[in-house]
């Protein structure tokens, strides 16, 4: 296989990845105090993506790592062209940090207050333009011989704004979720409640989405190439839909394995549709941004391979190890007890 | 302003803020280590108090460390778009690197070691801190190699209107950028140091928990001592280096304009830009420059007029930052064997004097270390890759002047509030004290395994 093939898959697998386990923290970041009531049940919230955030944002910064090796040429262009658009996705994330971080650090109502704002801005905002960015990556970006024409507004165009709106609602369905697993009694039924009512609205906006796809995008045409990738787009919808099954069997664990799956199968979805363009142009299809004229020479290709062909697994592997370890529901008297212990 | 002057000042905004975290990251990360494992192997409590009360001050600098960090990783595209299309291809490659070999392993054993205290054993809980030290030195070492790459270009050809990597050994075995790594590691661990006995100096003014600071004192001392002689014997060795790879920053650092052979080390000096000479150059030690660059007496030193105008750094920041660098580093010698002298003595908290100096002492590393960068990267202008790409020929042509002036207003405004933040809870959690109740990490810790 091609080392562009190969990088283009770790490409997709970084992204989704990234979505599956920060996607959650989103989520969690988004609902806090909503579902919280009491300030324990929103330290305790807080506290269940504590020892793993961290972590799962690296994966962001190991997709734009690999996407500056691997494709550089993608990489100067795409973060040059959506500027704004990041910039805000990059402040959000560090107000959304010091917010996690630096929460139990002061003991005054007003702190907590505050950090409880920069961690719902700091996980609503990405989580919604991580959306829009890849909406109008999908639907191509106007850039021709000349550069780029779009703007940070004309990137809120409808169908940016419905998978904005699509990756939204999936991040709070999967933190929810997530949250109804990893806490007890009623914070975890209030938790799966709020799952519950959050999958409809996914529901008919992931239809929306599949339908409004094929007018506004050219993702389809690798399908209908090659039938057998429907697989993938296919498998996203049944684990959108065991999500509901597992939760009506009250399985919170089930659901939320479904729903790891059905964001790894969207981002997916859309990744098996772009190819072998990274950013395609909807100007001009010359213009777009492949992985074959947008990538690295096959020896830096080669090495970066090699690299991580054996560094991947071990991180994945470690990361499996310390979620195991912080695998106990938590509740708001342990919570509680535990002060100022870290 | 054009974007390029916009771009640069905000790189070195974000880059130099950045750097406030890190340094005493790879430092602290080892003396919490060392804490935790002397705590492991005695069993004495001290120890674990010592581990803890350093570590909540880890920690909190640790987060700024690393909310910044996620900036570095794209503004290369973001700014630096035609930078990063004729470079990537080598450049790239250890910047993701750092991201897959050494950043998820910090980022992911912190919350083991934060979180970890009741859950693993006490063996495994301290390996975690220290593959967090072990990470971030491994870090700083891939970034390094990055920069070094930039300072002094090797492994690479030009094809495809590109820097092509042909040599991947040759970037890793560059010795500009190694020896970029240790000096760079080492006066890390020379503010670390700095920032510990200031903290505890602190205490022992007020003789709050004389045996826990003395203690701490005494650690740090002696890894001050080690650091702090070892970055000036490693700096000697990267000046030699840059004399060598880079004579216009070579040049500039000493404010050496004329060519000569033989030539002399002057303690005064003050530069003159405009009229290509020095003002004032006084006490001068023969020779000595010579021998410091290429350590040969008779070495012939270039001077600045033997490059064209364009292509020489800004000599007056480059020189100062250098000189003052320079002398700070030797300060820090002085300071660190009086600490490592006193702090064998029964009555340190009664040398009032001395405890006041290194109170006071806590800003200098940090001075010395972003002084340290300046000349770096200053000193390499007006290449952005020395040698191969200018900085002006690197800047994104996408990027408008009032998105980089609207980014930079924010950049600034966010990273204020975040030094307000962190300078005011580390001086909270440093006033405090170490916290004696260990009931919380200790009530299962001692027998449990994973």
């Amino acid at each position: 296989m091609e080392f562009q093939i190969i990088w283009f898959i770790l490409w997709g697998t970084l992204w989704a990845v990234y979505f599956m386990v920060d996607g959650f923290d989103f989520g969690v970041g988004i609902l806090h105090s909503f579902i919280g009531k009491t300030e324990g049940e929103k330290k305790t919230i807080i506290r269940t993506i504590g020892p793993v955030w961290d972590g799962n944002e690296v994966w962001l910064v190991t997709a734009g790592g690999a996407t500056f090796a691997a494709f550089p040429g993608t990489y100067a262009l795409m973060f040059s062209y959506l500027y704004s658009a990041l910039l805000l996705i990059l402040f959000a994330l560090i107000v959304r940090g010091v917010g996690l971080e630096f929460r139990e650090k002061i003991d005054s109502a007003g702190w907590k207050r505050g950090c409880d704002i920069a961690i719902f801005a700091g996980s609503f905002l990405p989580a919604l333009l991580f959306g829009v960015a890849f909406g109008n990556i999908f639907q191509g970006i106007p850039m021709d011989a000349t550069g780029y024409h779009g703007t940070l507004f004309k990137l809120l165009n409808s169908y940016g704004l419905l998978t904005g709106v699509l990756f939204l609602l999936l991040f709070i369905v999967h933190g929810a979720l997530w949250l109804a697993v990893k806490t007890n009694g009623d914070l975890s039924r209030r938790a799966s409640s709020v799952a519950g009512k959050s999958w409809y609205a996914l529901l008919v906006v992931a239809v929306l989405f599949l339908i409004y796809t094929a007018f506004a995008t050219n993702l389809y045409a690798n399908y209908l190439a090659n039938p057998v990738w429907f697989i993938v787009p296919v498998t996203a919808v049944l684990a959108l839909l065991g999500i509901k099954l597992f939760a009506l069997k009250g399985s919170y664990l089930g659901s939320f394995y479904s729903s790891c799956l059905t964001v790894l199968t969207v981002t997916f979805t859309g990744v098996i549709g772009l190819y072998p363009n990274l950013i395609p142009s909807s100007l001009d299809r010359n213009y777009s941004l492949t992985i074959f004229n947008s990538s690295s020479s096959p020896y830096t290709l080669k090495i970066m391979t090699v690299v991580a062909l054996i560094f991947v697994p071990i991180v994945i592997g470690y990361q499996i190890w310390v979620y195991r370890i912080f695998r106990q529901k938590l509740t708001a008297d342990e919570v509680l007890k535990e002060g100022e212990s870290y | 302003m054009d974007t390029l002057t916009l771009s640069r000042l905000q790189f070195a905004v974000t880059a130099g803020f950045h750097f406030i975290f890190v340094p005493l990251t790879l430092g602290l990360s080892i003396l919490v280590a060392y804490m935790e494992s002397r705590y492991v192997g005695t069993n004495d409590e001290m120890y674990l108090k010592m581990a803890k009360f350093w570590g909540k001050l880890f920690l909190i600098n640790f987060a700024l460390g690393i909310v910044t960090g996620i900036t570095l990783e794209f503004q290369f595209g973001m700014n630096w778009a035609e930078y990063s299309k004729y470079v990537g291809d080598i450049f790239g490659a250890p910047l993701a690197i750092e991201a897959t070999v050494a950043f998820f392993l910090e980022s992911t054993f912190i919350g083991l070691w934060i979180f970890g205290w009741n859950k693993v054993s006490k063996k495994v809980h301290a390996l975690s801190i220290w593959l967090v030290a072990i990470a971030t030195n491994l870090s700083a070492l891939w970034i390094l190699l990055a920069n070094g790459w930039m300072q002094n270009p090797v492994g690479y050809v030009l094809r495809n209107n590109r820097a092509e990597m042909v040599d991947f050994g040759a970037l890793l075995t560059n010795i500009y950028g190694w020896l970029k790594f240790g000096h760079t590691l080492l006066s890390g661990y020379v503010l670390a140091a700095f920032f510990v006995m200031g903290v505890s100096a602190y205490h022992l003014l007020k003789k709050n928990r004389i045996d826990f600071f003395k203690r701490s004192f005494g650690i740090a001392a002696t890894f001050g001592l080690v650091a702090s002689v070892l970055v000036i014997v490693i700096g000697t060795f990267h000046a030699e280096r840059v004399a060598i790879t880079q004579p216009t920053k070579f040049a500039a650092m000493e404010s050496v304009w004329d060519t000569q052979k033989g030539a002399a080390y002057n303690l005064l000096v003050i530069p003159d830009t405009e009229n290509e000479r020095n003002a004032i150059e006084a006490i001068g030690i023969p020779k000595f420059l010579s021998w410091l660059a290429f350590h040969d007496w008779d070495a012939e030193i270039k001077g600045l007029k033997e490059f064209p105008k364009e292509e020489r750094p800004p000599v007056v920041p480059v020189f100062f930052s250098f000189r003052i660098m320079a002398a700070l580093g030797f300060l820090f010698v002085l300071l660190s064997l009086m600490a490592t002298v006193m702090s064998g003595k029964h009555n340190l908290e009664d040398s009032r004097w001395f405890l006041k100096v290194m109170l006071f002492a806590i800003p200098l590393p940090y001075l010395a270390n972003q002084l340290g960068w300046l000349v770096a990267e200053l000193g390499r202008q007006p290449w952005i890759v020395y040698g191969l790409l200018k900085t002006s020929d690197a800047v994104s042509k996408a990027i408008s002047v009032p998105q980089v002036v609207a980014s930079l207003i924010g950049f600034t405004l966010l990273y204020g509030m975040l030094a307000a933040v962190d300078i005011y809870l580390l001086t909270t959690y440093a006033k405090k004290g170490p916290d004696d109740d260990l009931s919380a990490i200790l009530k299962v810790s001692r027998n449990q395994e994973v």
